[in-house]
């Protein structure tokens, strides 16, 4: 029941063999390596496995890997230069942190789209995750860095 | 008897060489029994034994939680882990540092008070003398125990301490790695269980061939007992399993709940041993009373990423990589339930979800190990699936909670009576056989019967009943509750959240009686001065004095404690809209820590705090229906989301050399008042029952 599906995982050409109707999460953990996407509920209810397909925001937990053939997907990992991994570490926002690659990916098309979001509008963007620790006002706070970082880095 | 004035942690590993190790190749190890659970601890740590040491944080690599290398600490829990954990390894770094002074004064034919250490290299009279820590360290034996006779720097000599300085975990954590969740060992197989729904149920019929069927690839189905575990080579494959495992497997003996069962005020009619403490019962006859009670139902630790555990059983050895908050209790409890020597047992602590307390993890962790011990060689790694975390957790027992006071003629209490109904806190939840893969193993020992003192401090149950006010005469009846219709453990806090909020919502009740101003009211009542500047602090910075009448539908309110009557001070002032629901709008938080070794990371937890006492009061219960709990996942279980985050504002008193004191906990009783007292002043009537649901505001206003 395995295929190959090929598909661009973080800049890089993959083309791992899976059974098409497993999770995109298991395969990026388990077969590629690639854990920063985490499961938390499998569910669409919590935001930890999130990832971007085309530039989207998407569920791993329940998004098939089948469907994401020849398509362009990102994690976190693909995510290392981007501002908000330095504004997240200059804001120390996250305490346990389990939370943080998913919201960092939705956060990353949040910023692509609207590159001045008020902090009601991160917070909307961010209405799919939880995080337990309570660390949101920092998250809020690092999103909010990111933008100005890219900002100011844009009119550099 | 100078082993009784080393702080516990040092008491019980007294040798230096536990703690501290100067390697060849140049580099500090610091050894520490406390682990990481999200509250940034062994960042802390390492800036303590950096300071005392005067060796740079870069050149120090923390081991945390590990039953072969590091101390023996116990459980990382109740804010201790500064205040115990800390003092020990400050003990420790300065009696290292006096012993390596000594032995380069020989060295150099001085005197140690001649000499400095700077960057980890010796000074003499300011100069380098080519000697270091590494240099001197095959010369001296650290091999040596604790003393307690060397005193600590004195708070102007460190540069370290004080300074907020990120965390040592959270790059790895942003780079898509770092928990133990992560981890991927050769051969390693995927395994679930299958969880028995209540205790004491047996498994009649499994349909093994359907849920091969449904798991669609190459899997195991280990039976031992009623212990059922399904291994596969792909993760898949195990989950798909253990989705469609529970349709097809027959238990009998499961007994039902019902809904009213998961209210506090269930406990009332439930046996329970009751203990007395405090002033014998006084009448005052003649003088105003007032009584209210007080509610939180159960509530889930809820870790965003549910528990897992990896076991290797090697040539007769066991392995376990899991997130618990004791390495050396699991590895107790594991020994006991698969009954091996402790000595052929390892426990490596690795990250977890941040849960604020004891979760799923140590049952994970037998998991695993249940399951390595039957399959020599291959290690096997258990995640919990999300229903059963939420299914099967220990969870934060409900509370009821009753005041009486009398009061004077100046309309302050004269006289107080807390009565308290509760489940288990602690009470032996990790003992083996309360784990649940033991009771399904083959011959399980008897379930304990979890029992806790009625202790006034630290307490469980009746952590902070005791009022950090003036009140002549206080008593406490505790009506503890040993099995309630679910297993409970400990939850951030215990029950100092239940218990302030009981309190200083009631404070506020009498606040209104005697025709005062709750804060002016509070201040009448403290004494202790550190106490009075948080409150004046956090009315201050809150604009207390614009707060008008009741009943505006908008709220200002504040809630006050001293953790455990003796660690972190916190004052919280809520400012709450309420409408169909109440909205949290901002938060103002006034904190006094002692010392903050790390501000920054203070700062972080009381916030956590905060935002996690308001999820709580606003939105958290646990259903019980059914075989058990109904509420299985994040949509009926629903936490705080992003959007309902209030503006916070955190001011940390400087503390000066008052010792440091864990913040962990600290602003989640005054959190849960101060939003029960502003949601009191916007409508002009009182809700008193956790969380706050529409029904309740609707309740409160007719
Ligand atoms: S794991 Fe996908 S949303 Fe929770
Ligand atoms: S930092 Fe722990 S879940 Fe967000």
């Amino acid at each position: 029941m395995t295929d190959r599906i090929a598909f661009t995982l973080n800049g890089k050409p993959v083309a791992p063999r899976a059974d098409p109707t497993a999770p995109l999460l298991d395969v990026l953990r388990n077969t590629l390596g690639q854990t920063g996407a985490r499961y938390g509920c499998g569910a669409e209810l919590c935001g930890a496995c999130m990832v971007l397909v085309d530039d989207v925001p998407a569920y791993a937990c329940s998004r098939e890997v089948g469907t994401v053939a020849g398509r362009v997907v990102t994690t976190v990992e693909g995510l290392a230069g981007h501002a908000l991994i330095r504004a997240f570490l200059d804001e120390q926002a996250g305490q346990c942190g389990y939370c943080l690659s998913g919201i960092i990916v939705s956060a990353a098309a949040l910023l692509a789209a609207n590159p001045s979001p008020t902090r009601a509008e991160i917070a909307a963007a961010l209405e799919p995750h939880l995080c337990r620790c309570g660390a949101h006002p920092r998250i809020l706070r690092a999103v909010a860095k990111a933008a100005q970082m890219l900002r100011e880095g844009a009119a550099a | 008897m100078i082993a009784n004035t080393l702080p516990k942690s040092l008491a019980d590993n007294p040798r230096l060489d536990r703690w501290l190790q100067f390697r060849p190749d140049g580099r500090l190890r610091v050894c520490v029994g406390k682990v990481e659970i999200g509250q940034g601890i062994v960042t802390a740590l390492a800036q303590i034994a950096a300071d005392e040491l005067d060796v740079p944080l870069a050149r120090i690599d923390m081991l945390s939680g590990d039953t072969d290398e590091a101390p023996d600490e116990g459980n990382t829990s109740g804010s201790q882990s500064i205040e115990i954990g800390g003092a020990s390894l400050r003990m420790v770094c300065a009696e290292a540092r006096a012993v390596f002074l000594a032995e380069a004064a020989v060295l150099l034919h001085c005197v140690p008070e001649e000499l400095a250490v700077a960057q980890g290299a010796m000074l003499w009279l300011g100069r380098p003398t080519g000697q270091s820590y590494w240099t001197l360290a095959p010369r001296v034996s650290l091999a040596r125990e604790a003393t307690g006779a060397v005193a600590a720097k004195p708070r102007a000599a460190r540069a370290v301490i004080g300074r907020s300085v990120p965390r040592l975990d959270l790059p790895a954590k942003l780079a898509g790695g770092g928990y133990v969740h992560d981890m991927a060992l050769p051969g390693m197989r995927h395994a679930r269980v299958l969880r028995q729904p209540r205790p004491g149920a047996t498994l009649a019929a499994l349909d093994e061939a359907a849920i091969r069927k449904a798991a669609g690839g190459e899997m195991e189905v280990l039976r031992s007992g009623d212990f059922v575990a399904f291994l596969a080579d792909s993760e898949t494959v195990a989950r798909r399993a253990a989705v469609a495992a529970p349709a097809y497997a027959r238990w009998e003996g499961v007994d039902t709940l019902t809904p009213a069962m998961g209210e506090a005020m269930w406990l009332r009619g439930l046996p329970a041993d009751d203990r007395a403490l405090g002033a014998p019962v006084a009448a005052h006859s003649g003088l105003l009373k007032h009584q209210a009670s007080y509610s939180r139902p159960y509530v889930a630790h809820a870790a965003l990423g549910p528990s897992c555990a990896v076991a290797w059983m090697r040539d007769g050895h066991l392995t376990i990589w899991s997130h618990v908050q004791g390495v050396y209790p699991l590895r107790q409890s594991v020994a006991g339930a698969l009954r091996l020597d402790p000595a052929s047992i390892t426990v490596h602590h690795a990250h977890g979800a941040g849960c604020y307390g004891h979760n799923a993890a140590d049952d994970a962790a037998l998991d695993a190990a249940a399951i390595a011990q039957r399959r020599p060689g291959v290690p096997v790694r258990v995640l919990w699936q999300r229903e059963d975390e939420f299914g099967f957790e220990p969870l934060g027992t409900a509370m009821l909670v009753r005041l009486a006071a009398s009061l004077g003629p100046d309309g302050r209490p004269v006289d107080l009576t807390t009565e308290i109904w509760s489940g288990p806190h602690v009470g032996g939840a990790r003992a083996a056989a309360a784990l649940l893969a033991t009771r399904v193993l083959p011959d399980p020992p008897p379930a304990p019967v979890p029992n806790e003192p009625s202790e006034p401090n630290p307490g469980a149950g009746t952590r902070n009943a005791v009022p950090y006010y003036d009140i002549p005469a206080h008593r406490i009846l505790h009506h503890f509750v040993a099995r309630p219709p679910v297993r409970t453990s400990a939850l951030r806090g215990l029950g100092a959240l239940p218990n302030v909020f009981a309190l200083e919502c009631f404070l506020d009740e009498l606040a209104v009686f005697s025709k005062t101003d709750p804060v002016a009211y509070r201040l009448s009542l403290l004494a202790d001065p550190r106490a009075r500047a948080v409150v004046q602090r956090a009315a201050a910075m809150a604009g207390w004095e614009r707060r008008g009448a009741a009943g505006s539908g908008t709220g200002l309110g504040i809630g006050f404690a001293r953790y455990k009557n003796r660690s972190g001070y916190a004052a919280v002032v809520a400012e709450v809209v309420v409408e169909q629901a109440v909205r949290l709008t901002r938060v103002w938080c006034a904190a006094d820590a002692g010392l903050a070794i790390n501000p920054d990371g203070v700062v972080n937890q009381l916030e956590g705090g905060i935002v996690q006492a308001a999820s709580f009061v606003l939105k958290e219960q646990v259903v019980l229906d059914g075989a058990g709990v109904a509420s299985r996942n994040w949509d009926s279980y629903p936490i705080l989301r992003f959007p309902e985050i209030p503006e916070i504002e955190t001011v940390l008193m400087d503390g000066g050399d008052e010792p440091p004191l864990g913040v962990g906990e600290c602003t989640m009783g005054p959190t849960a008042a101060a939003i029960g007292n502003a949601v009191a002043h916007a409508l002009g009537a009182r809700i008193r029952d956790m969380p706050f649901t529409r029904e309740r505001i609707v309740a409160a206003l007719a």
